[in-house]
């Protein structure tokens, strides 16, 4: 990391970038996607990348200051809410696995939102026991073939690229017998289906490979290595769910506090107390992120980012609830049923029974609680593993 | 003695053969086909309920052609009904209704009515579907002689009703009025609910003729038998909505394998499932025992209607969220019906007034102020 990238360098940067090229007009698409690309190149889009791959290598605190100023500039951003899955697990997956060929080709269209991404790693038979996938790539002249279901697949109906955990050796043990690929969404084989959710939308799909062609330098890591490669996808995906830095009553809890201060008939003592409770524990849940992120500025986040997905799904959940129950008889009512396909997901947007229902997926989403709290169980406290039958078998021989 | 909590001979026969039709006629495919509707749930399922198995009138004196059962016949019924979420209007004309009719059947107006219910009238109570027991009338309909007009927002079961039982205030009383569904001046307008099965409706009535039920101190009576009673019978229904879900979620954890183990053999899914099942239990206590409050009309029934309100609500709630968690992705989606179960949980919970109204009408009922 370079120390000389400090917050007052951050300003510096911004205000001489912005000095040298006006903020495009609302509206204007190409003037929009030029401005965020010229940002890239200037380092300014995550400065804790790497110099040329749209950072400073600066430390990952600086970079909502960078944010900020962009925003109080009145500049576009790169529509953060559509590409999370982009920026939050396949950025740094590709970063920390990826060939610098790779890196020119995929971080910066990811950055700018010009690309979105979706993650491929679910399945009908591996979704906690992700190692099981049953999708197989196998070799075809210099590239492979990929064929198999992948489900639970958010954003794919937008994707450009997936990040795809396949297998391609069944003859050994489960967690060494995987690839990760990049698959290119475009192909042919590749068929997307909207899955509807009890949302009412599909925000997620069902994604059938059949046959698909991807080239070898669509590999991310060695062959053998995607267990590996997928540690890196799920750790980053921990603390992407609910890691970001908030302020004080940002999200869920904010929602809830407004409700509560713009309907004084709505309140009783124990709904208060409550709501008191909640506002104490989303306090110490956004604190403890803080604490993280400073402890991990320069590092990669570990098993400890279990707890804070862990903590903002209860939380979550509790708020949406809460806020419900605060309502009354309009917690009774509902905005719409309809069955649409999102660009983003959004876990603070709509009414509050829309967020409660939308809570109830954060607890399954990117690692179950049940398994976020194995992880810290025996990962953080070192507690022993549950016995295991599945680890020395070889995948084709596992009991099904 | 104390009251008999458990199910007799009669009930279980009752409950075989609600679960019969409803396997027939409302499987969780027909729920979630039934979403897709708006306004009014088919009427059919209802028809074949009230008028095959004539359960409409299960509560209605065998004098006005019903079947002259009680509290603890109908809770049989809602706990079935829970099971499957059915889209009928049950609870609202079998439950309510009748309970209201049933405080004023002197009057021939409310006993026609009752008759009528017994032959497949669906009748609903003219108020907030989250309105508790104990809030007193607050009418926000004002009754001019015989002629009514102002809203009621957010009715249930009122959708598909032929005849509505409306609270009104005239001058300085307030009465309970009977006004056909379909008379000029009535606008039902559906609402976005969030429970499919039992949609809700906004009301305006504008210069409708009416027929009194009720006045005064009769009327405020009318409706708090009957909120009462219907919070003490929505514990059974849900009571049946947590019974599924714990069902649903045993039978998937059952064979469901991950990490070369069926889920349901990890010790953490167990213990919750255990303890959900104990929480059931008493919920089926408590339920139970409101129900044959209820039915003997004891002195205790408004605490037993608040303890398996305050109980029931949070029960069925806690177990359609453990299904949603429990059956992972699949559980998300709208195909399953794990979320038809969650919203009407979540609803139910808000219903007659909810848990936290409940404890505070405790607190009440059984000396323990707040200060
Ligand atoms: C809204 C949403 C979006 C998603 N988006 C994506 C996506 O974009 N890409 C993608 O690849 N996947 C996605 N997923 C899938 C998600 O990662 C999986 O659903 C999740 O990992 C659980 O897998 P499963 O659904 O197969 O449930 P299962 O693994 O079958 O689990 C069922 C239940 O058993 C519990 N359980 C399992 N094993 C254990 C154990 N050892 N101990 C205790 N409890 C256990 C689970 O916690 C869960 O409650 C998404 C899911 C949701 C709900």
């Amino acid at each position: 990391m370079d120390d000389t990238v400090t917050d007052g360098e951050v300003r510096r940067r911004v205000e001489e970038f912005l000095a040298g090229r006006p903020v495009p007009a609302p509206g204007d698409e190409d003037g929009r996607l030029a401005f965020l690309r010229a940002r890239f190149d200037a380092g300014l889009a995550w400065v804790h990348y790497p110099v040329g791959l749209g950072g400073l290598a600066g430390p990952r605190e600086l970079q909502p200051r960078a944010d900020a100023l962009f925003a109080a500039a009145g500049a576009p951003d790169n529509t953060p809410r559509r590409i999370g899955i982009g920026l939050g697990m396949a950025a740094p997956t590709i970063l920390r696995h990826g060939t610098p060929e790779q890196h020119e080709r995929f971080l910066r269209p990811l950055w700018t939102g010009e690309q979105i991404w979706c993650q491929l790693f679910s399945e009908p038979g591996a979704g906690s026991d992700l190692a099981a996938v049953a999708t197989r790539a196998v070799r075809d002249g210099d590239g492979w073939l990929v064929s198999g279901q992948k489900v639970w697949t958010s954003m794919a109906h937008r994707a450009r690229w997936g990040i795809l955990l396949a297998r391609t050796d069944a003859d050994v043990p489960k967690h060494r017998g995987m690839t990760y690929f990049v698959c290119d969404m475009h192909a042919p084989g590749v068929e997307v289906r909207p899955l509807r959710q009890l949302t009412g939308e599909a925000e997620f799909n069902e994604v059938f490979l059949t046959d698909v062609r991807l080239g070898d330098e669509l590999r991310l890591g060695e062959v053998g290595q995607g267990w590996a490669v997928a540690q890196t996808t799920l750790m980053n995906e921990r603390v992407a769910i609910g890691g970001g830095p908030v302020p004080r009553e940002g999200g869920l809890v904010g929602l809830l506090a407004r409700t509560w201060r713009e309907h004084p008939e709505l309140r009783t003592p124990a709904l208060h107390d409550e709501l008191l409770r909640l506002w104490v524990r989303a306090e110490a849940v956004r604190l403890t992120g803080v604490r993280l992120r400073q402890q991990l500025a320069a590092g990669e986040p570990g098993p400890e980012g279990s707890a804070v997905k862990l903590s903002f799904a209860t939380l979550a959940q509790q708020l949406s609830s809460l806020e419900v129950e605060l309502l009354g008889e309009a917690g009774l009512r509902h905005d719409s049923w309809e069955f649409s396909r999102p660009d983003v997901v959004d876990f603070t947007g709509r009414g509050a029974t829309y967020r409660y229902l939308r809570a109830r997926g954060n607890s399954i989403e990117g690692g179950t609680s049940e398994i976020l709290r194995n992880i810290i169980a025996e990962r953080v406290l070192g507690l022993p593993a549950e016995p295991r039958v599945d680890l020395d078998l070889a995948w084709k021989d596992l009991p099904r | 003695m104390s009251l008999d909590l458990r199910y007799g001979e009669v009930e279980e026969q009752l409950r075989a053969s609600v679960r019969a039709l409803l396997a027939d006629h409302c499987a969780p495919a027909a729920v979630l086909a039934g979403l897709e509707r708006s306004g009014a749930p088919d009427p059919r399922l209802w028809r074949l309920l009230a008028a095959d198995l004539g359960l409409s009138g299960l509560a209605v004196p065998e004098s006005l052609g019903g079947a002259g059962a009680g509290a603890c016949e109908l809770a049989v019924v809602l706990e079935e009904l829970g099971r499957a979420a059915a889209p009928v209007p049950f609870l609202g004309t079998a439950g309510l209704a009748v309970a209201a009719l049933t405080t004023c059947a002197e009057v021939p107006e409310a006993a026609e009515l009752l008759a009528r219910i017994a032959g497949g009238a669906v009748v609903a109570l003219a108020v907030p579907f989250s309105t508790a027991p104990g809030s007193g009338l607050t009418a926000t309909v004002a009754a001019t002689g015989n002629v009514l007009a102002g809203p009621v927002t957010s009715v249930a079961d009122a959708l598909g009703a032929d005849v509505l039982l409306v609270p009104a205030a005239t001058g300085l009383q307030s009465g309970l009025y009977a006004v056909d569904a379909a008379a000029a001046g009535v606008r039902r307008t559906a609402v976005v609910s969030l429970d499919q099965t039992r949609p809700l409706c906004d009301l305006t009535l504008s210069a409708v003729p009416a027929r009194p039920l009720a006045l005064g101190a009769t009327a405020a009576r009318a409706v708090e038998a009957a909120l009462v009673t219907g919070a003490a019978l929505l514990a059974s229904e849900q009571l049946g909505t947590a019974q599924w879900c714990l069902d649903a979620t045993v039978e998937h954890l059952r064979t469901r394998r991950q990490f070369g183990r069926v889920v349901g053999s990890y010790q953490a899914i167990k213990h919750r499932l255990a303890d959900l099942w104990v929480e059931l239990a008493q919920g089926r206590a408590v339920a139970r025992y409101a129900a044959a409050c209820a039915a003997a009309n004891d002195p205790d029934a408004p605490v037993a209607a608040a303890l398996a309100q305050a109980h029931c609500s949070p029960l069925a709630v806690r177990a359609a969220e453990e299904c949603v968690q429990l059956h992972g992705g699949i559980g998300f989606t709208w195909e399953h019906p794990a979320h038809v179960h969650l919203k009407r949980a979540r609803s139910a919970a808000l219903a007659l007034g909810g848990a936290g109204r409940h404890r505070a009408r405790l607190a009440e009922l059984v000396d323990l102020p707040p200060s």
